[in-house]
């Protein structure tokens, strides 16, 4: 450090030869990153065909799987469908942009990102059959889950919320579930009382997530505290969260009310993908293994009464696979380039 | 010449004491400009320019980094904010072998604050562009731990660097302009990241995939961080040997020749024990003493938030802005209250926070509710760290002599940051037994009690009783005279 003092002018021109050379580096990462992205937006020769058309979420004449279509072209990240028989065929595009969506009995919930001028902002769409905009709630952050009802009643979602920039890496999550009759909105499911091991609990730590809706009173979710997470019973009419089981995370109740998929955290498993999915008996509360040996990071969605529906990375974000509810048979892709995935009739 | 004429005869005194002088004097500036300069001087701008541009890199990351590891890397949101905690008290320790290495004199006597500084600045600098290089979780923590022991080491000489070049009568403004521009780097952060994620294509979401966006954050984010260390080994002059005591005499320098009386011998190089030994000096004592104890019931800043959020019934969209809220009052306050500092008294002012945060905990607790009471908390808490942030800094300083100050500064914000741990351990807990409002209540009484002793305890002192081995007894008394004349010789100087 006891270098002979330079010159004033040297320090100056030093500093802006290099203010010139890592203004360049930092402006090529950008646009090449910028290049990068726009690729998307280009339709990839052998990737599926994707027309602009009416959608429809009220039951179909055959059955149709509604999904956010993740593949390049004008039509990536719209509501789309196919033919349920016919995965790899044609797909439709509504022309609406989700980044979470969910359907049942002629109502959506679509979680949306509005870009600001700086920052992203969020918010949840309630959809009538025809995907027009019925209610909106503004989202505190990042969008991950989202669910409606059986009855097409109740719709719920899940956002990560980013703290504050201070703090820097402080987050949780906040549930909201809404009655798109009366437009009746339980902001965040934390305010709801939690019975964990039979007692009431209170801890500041507490995060709800990953709804999925039994009926229209009865609702699973996770509960995580303690570093801990739970498979909860919730109780819309009575606010409460009762605590079922341990190590649950994103259940998704199968269709007869009987078993719950979910991701579970597997000792031993690496500490950057722990998940793998799993089917727990509700009357036996027996685990069951399923076939698929990766890490899920889903909350999967039941093909009838037999097979789940999840979401594993893939060349153009995420592709789904398809596995036997009980343990049997061997993962296999169903659809590339698609996410958030919901049977309609 | 007529406006420089007029200026410099408004502050005809201060030329004289210009501390960074070397450069200034190299290029002879008119003398207004000399009179502006010695009451900021050089060194502090510069090391303030080093700071803004090094925490636009770092909030770059940091506004960033929980997106990326939960969308591009699937973690999980439990036990992120125990792993920040965790490192942030790794960091605080850290802090104090800075400033003991900070004080060590290399070959030629001179002590080695730039260096210190410049490694911890270069070392988180090198962190960045090694997040686009690892992938899993242990390696993203290894490094972010190295970025945190970066910020460790580079605190206290820093913080001994503004103390050290500026006169001991202007230190509070010194250091609010320091911690202002400190933090407009921090709001400027964020901003710049979410413009880099724009360009490139904005943040995809919970699929899986696209990183380009963060990529081009991390990317431009190193550049930005070399250009701090740059302005650092730049612009900021080294300390040579004869600027300091016990190696040479200049009486004309802000710290003369005092060290003769700090617990060290004047000829060899500080040792560890002597960074402990630093508490036998009264006044830096009580400061630590104070600063932990206070510490100790600074609930923290989103702790804050969420009772903000939830007992004045803001929406859940508005969260994010609130830290943004604290940091502009921060930043626009830090220089008037420094300069307030300056003329009622560090120590007097550093207790006035406490007792504008001590307001915010009152108007939390108060029915009152909404978008005025949500303002006037973020203004008290802004108000509350732009009082005790740079105004404590500038306090220690005053209590240690110039040969030891990089450990000093260390002790007193090692311990005032390890005490705020604890208080967010201590909170979390009492939170879960008895609810954020009553936690929060508890914890006001407690920040009074605690005041009313460090009242009690920074009370004015006689000069005499104080140690003959504190050569800065009672600093308050003498800042509150000294802007007026901010004369050539010292008053650090024991005569």
């Amino acid at each position: 450090m006891t270098t002979a003092p330079l010159r004033n002018r040297t320090r100056v021109l030093i500093l802006l030869a290099a203010v010139v050379l890592l203004g360049a580096v930092g402006t090529g990462a950008v646009r090449y990153a910028a290049d990068r992205s726009a690729d998307r937006d280009r339709a990839r020769p052998g990737g599926p065909v994707v027309t602009r058309g009416a959608v429809s979420l009220r039951a179909p004449a055959s059955r149709e799987l509604v999904f956010r279509n993740m593949a390049w072209g004008p039509h990536r990240d719209e509501i789309a469908t196919v033919p349920a028989e016919h995965p790899d065929g044609p797909r439709t595009a509504s022309g609406v942009h989700c980044l979470r969506f969910h359907a049942a009995a002629g109502t959506g919930i679509c979680l949306q990102a509005e870009r600001g001028a700086l920052q992203d902002t969020y918010r949840a769409v309630v959809l009538d059959d025809h995907l027009r905009e019925l209610r909106s709630y503004p989202a505190a952050g990042i969008p991950t889950r989202s669910r409606v009802s059986p009855s097409g009643h109740l719709a719920a979602w899940t956002v990560f919320v980013s703290g504050d920039s201070y703090a820097g890496t402080d987050f949780s999550t906040r549930t909201s579930i809404v009655d798109v009759r009366d437009g009746n909105l339980r902001d965040n499911l934390e305010t709801f009382d939690l019975v964990k091991d039979g007692r009431p609990y209170r801890a500041p730590d507490v995060n709800i997530w990953g709804v999925t809706f039994a009926d229209d009173d009865v609702f699973y979710a996770t509960a995580a505290t303690g570093g801990r997470t739970y498979l909860v019973r919730g109780d819309l009419g009575a606010r409460t969260l009762t605590t079922l089981h341990q190590n649950v995370e994103c259940p998704s109740l199968s269709p007869d009310g009987t078993r719950i998929a979910y991701k579970k955290r597997v000792p031993g498993a690496s500490e950057d993908a722990p998940w793998r999915l799993y089917v727990l008996d509700l009357a036996t509360m027996a685990e069951t293994a399923t076939a698929e040996q990766r890490n899920i990071d889903d909350q999967a969605v039941w093909s009838g009464g037999a097979d789940l529906l999840y979401a594993l990375p893939g060349d153009f974000g995420a592709d789904l696979w398809t596995v036997p509810a009980d343990g049997t048979g061997a993962a296999r892709r169903l659809l590339d380039a698609a996410v958030a995935p919901a049977y309609l009739g | 010449m007529y406006v420089a004429d007029s200026r410099s005869s408004k502050a005809p005194a201060a030329p004289a004491a210009s501390r960074p002088g070397r450069r200034e004097a190299a290029a002879e500036p008119a003398p207004g400009t000399r009179a502006a300069r010695a009451a900021v001087p050089g060194t502090v701008l510069a090391l303030g320019t080093v700071s803004l541009v090094t925490d636009v890199s770092s909030e770059m990351v940091s506004a960033v980094l929980p997106l990326y590891l939960l969308t591009g890397l699937g973690l999980s949101p439990l036990g992120f904010g125990l792993l920040d905690g965790i490192q942030n008290g790794f960091s605080a320790l850290v802090r104090l072998a800075g400033g003991h290495l900070a004080d060590r004199r290399g070959r030629d006597g001179a002590p080695r604050h730039k260096a210190v500084a410049a490694i911890g600045y270069g070392l988180s600098a090198l962190c960045k562009p090694l997040l686009l290089l690892v992938h899993t979780v242990p390696l993203i923590g290894a490094v972010l731990a190295v970025d945190r022991t970066g910020k460790g080491l580079r605190t206290a000489p820093r913080d001994a660097m503004i103390s050290l070049a500026t006169e001991p009568a202007h230190r509070g403004r010194a250091f609010g302009v320091h911690r202002a521009m400190d933090t407009a780097g921090a709001l400027l952060g964020p901003l710049t990241a979410f413009l880099v994620l724009r360009t490139a294509g904005g943040p995809l979401l919970a699929d899986g995939g696209q990183q380009h966006g963060y990529q081009a954050v991390f990317a431009v984010s190193a550049c930005v961080a070399v250009m701090g260390v740059l302005v650092l080994l730049l612009f900021v002059p080294n300390r040579r040997a004869a600027d300091d005591p016990g190696t040479a005499h200049d009486p004309g320098a802000a710290d003369g020749p005092g060290t003769a009386a700090a617990p060290h011998t004047a000829d060899g190089p500080p040792r560890l024990r002597d960074g402990l030994a630093l508490l036998r000096l009264p006044n830096l004592r009580r400061l630590t003493l104070c600063a932990v104890l206070l510490g100790f019931t600074t609930v923290s800043d989103s702790f804050l938030y969420l009772l903000v959020q939830r007992r004045l019934g803001l929406g859940t969209e508005y969260f994010p802005l609130l830290p943004l809220g604290t940091a502009a009052a921060f930043l626009l306050l830090a220089v008037p209250l420094g300069a307030l500092a300056d003329r009622i008294g560090r120590r007097r002012l550093f207790l006035a926070g406490h007792g504008l945060l001590l307001l915010a905990y009152g108007l939390l607790l108060s029915p009152f509710g909404g978008l005025p009471a949500v303002v006037c908390v973020l203004v008290l808490h802004g108000a509350f760290y732009a009082s005790t942030d740079g105004v404590l800094a500038a306090a220690a300083a005053d209590a240690v002599p110039a040969g030891q100050r990089g450990a000093g500064l260390a002790l007193v914000g090692t311990g005032q940051a390890l005490a705020r741990f604890a208080c967010s351990l201590a909170f979390g807990a009492l939170w879960s037994a008895v609810g954020g409002t009553a936690a929060l209540a508890w914890s006001a009484a407690a920040l009074a009690c605690c005041a009313a002793g460090a009242a009690y305890v920074l009370r004015e002192q006689p000069t005499a009783p104080a140690a003959p081995a504190a050569p800065a007894a009672t600093r308050t008394a003498e800042a509150a005279t000294a802007p007026a004349t901010p004369g050539p010789t010292d008053p650090e100087v024991p005569s």
